[in-house]
């Protein structure tokens, strides 16, 4: 199907495969080490909330759009909560123009599914008419340079643009119609969540896989943590297999070190942080 | 998610289907069970009742896909419009284009695919009725239809969900438990070799409470293991006294 890379020469799995196991990486980082992560808000000003992600080379953009709807029949007083992701061509050679391939809507549910199981939106806080007419909070994933790790540089980023987003108050008129005014509070959130993602090479684990790494890997394990030490939920990916150990491990190493991504959240609705 | 409105364990610790926290549903598992497939297998898991069918490995359409070192796999995962409550649109959803590829991924690593290069083996994967952990279900039928057809693999693939209702760790959850439930942990693995190759989660677990589910997730796979083992035998046994008994009018 959509093998997303190209044949790694054979010198280059040597030197990622020696790399690890001597317990570095080709890039110098330890193996359970991130790379360098930086998170600026309000990057698009005609969005609610936004948020512009660099994790080493990989660059993506989060806009969050809201919009009024009526909500899911099975939830007549929660809000919703929409991500997509969209792979652009700008990001890859191995990105083509066209719908999203299962590749994208893979990311945009696994980052879904963390936020959503983190209970990071407040949804009952975000209902107008109950059964008629709801906020919807869109988060749009855009992947702009693809060097790796899509699933942590995206949960980040959309975490963030949520952190920030401002929502425009309403005004509810007689006969149900709905006034949007000019007035804007901010998103009410409850929780925050982070994903960790492990590429197995060989046999061993290594964290926040970079694409040369991504390229060679047997499966890949990805584990969102929210900020009370749950864990609120997984996803294996890639055709290769994981063992208990390796399972526990990672579990065990995410939990530990999701601590100190936590740290790298904007501080609740501050503007401008530049660097 | 949202936290249990109905009661899903009551006070003698019984599920709202009457099973205890460890207990799988019935399950039934036919092998070879279309005339067209190379391979085929059925399950009903509770009232999932699910399909699987191979063809191949055979000639790859379109070509420029073909690797030139082992065929590819293909897999294909559709619910049909009647198999749950409220009718769901025959176009694909983002949901099983998402799960074609995690069930893909999940029988990639036991199929040597590496025997037939610039070939493909195709997975079509129909749930009739679904009543919770149909994916798991899936990749129990697909693995039974992978070995009907006679590809070689290293391990049939087993599956189970697992998961917490009402702070209790459950084994094989049925619909309702799905969707009320705490957490929910589909998990596939090649049971001889304690291989995972599936493995999701959603909702909200301790490090305790999530290897205790794994735990009695592997012990659920290896029943369903043993239930796959028979199917395929009781197959060969089947033809076996067709050939004995001299009226053999399959193909």
């Amino acid at each position: 199907m959509s093998y997303m890379g190209f044949i790694p020469t054979q010198i280059e799995k040597t030197k990622i495969f020696q790399a690890v196991a001597s317990g570095t990486r080709i890039d110098g980082r330890k193996l359970n080490e991130f790379r360098k992560i930086k998170i600026l808000t309000d990057y698009i000003g005609k969005a609610e909330g936004s948020a512009y992600v660099e994790l080493g080379d990989t660059k993506v953009v989060v806009g969050v759009k809201i919009s009024i709807g009526p909500p899911f029949p099975d939830t007549p007083d929660e809000g919703l909560f929409v991500v997509n992701a969209e792979f652009v061509p700008t990001a890859s050679p191995f990105f083509e123009p066209g719908p999203p391939d299962e590749n994208s809507i893979e990311l945009a549910r696994v980052v879904d599914r963390g936020i959503r199981h983190a209970n990071v939106i407040d949804t009952k806080k975000l209902c107008i008419i109950p059964g008629e007419k709801v906020y919807t909070v869109f988060a749009d994933i855009y992947v702009i340079d693809h060097a790796g790790n899509l699933f942590d540089a995206s949960t980040l980023a959309v975490v963030s643009a949520l952190l920030t987003t401002k929502i425009p108050k309403v005004e509810v008129k007689e006969g149900g119609s709905v006034e949007i005014l000019e007035e804007k509070f901010p998103l009410p959130v409850n929780n925050k969540v982070v994903s960790l993602t492990w590429a197995k090479i060989g046999n061993i684990l290594v964290l926040d896989p970079n694409f040369e790494e991504e390229n060679i890997m047997d499966a890949r394990f990805t584990v969102s943590i929210d900020e009370n030490g749950y864990i609120v939920s997984i996803q294996k990916g890639n055709p290769g297999y994981l063992t208990l150990d390796d399972i526990r491990y990672s579990i065990e190493e995410s939990l530990k070190i999701s601590k100190e991504l936590f740290k790298l959240f904007p501080g609740g609705h501050s503007n401008d942080k530049e660097d | 998610m949202s936290k249990s409105q109905v009661k899903l364990i009551d006070e003698n610790g019984l599920r709202v289907d009457g099973r205890k926290s460890d207990e799988l549903r019935e399950i039934k598992l036919e092998v070879g069970i279309l005339a067209n497939a190379d391979g085929s297998a059925f399950i009903r898991q509770g009232k999932n009742k699910i399909i699987a069918a191979v063809y191949g490995p055979r000639e790859l359409h379109p070509k420029h896909m073909a690797l030139p070192d082992r065929a590819i796999l293909r897999c294909t995962y559709r619910m049909a419009s009647f198999s749950v409550q409220e009718r769901k649109s025959p176009a694909p959803s983002r949901r099983e284009i998402e799960l074609s590829k995690i069930i893909r991924e999940a029988l990639e690593p036991a199929i040597f695919l590496e025997f037939f290069p610039r070939s493909v083996i195709d997975v079509y994967i129909q749930v009739l009725e679904a009543d919770g952990g149909t994916r798991c279900a899936s990749v129990t039928a697909a693995s039974l239809a992978l070995a009907d057809a006679g590809i070689p693999m290293r391990d049939l693939v087993a599956g189970c969900a697992v998961g917490k209702a009402d702070g209790v760790i459950i084994v094989d959850l049925c619909d309702i438990e799905d969707k009320e439930g705490e957490a929910d942990i589909p998990m596939a693995m090649m049971p001889q070799l304690r291989r995972f190759t599936l493995l999701q989660m959603d909702g909200n677990l301790t490090k305790e409470e999530f290897n205790k589910a794994i735990e009695l997730g592997v012990n659920a796979i290896m029943k369903i293991y043993n239930l796959q083992k028979q199917a395929l035998r009781e197959k060969y046994l089947k033809i076996r006294e067709e050939v004995l008994s001299g009226n053999n009018n399959r193909r």
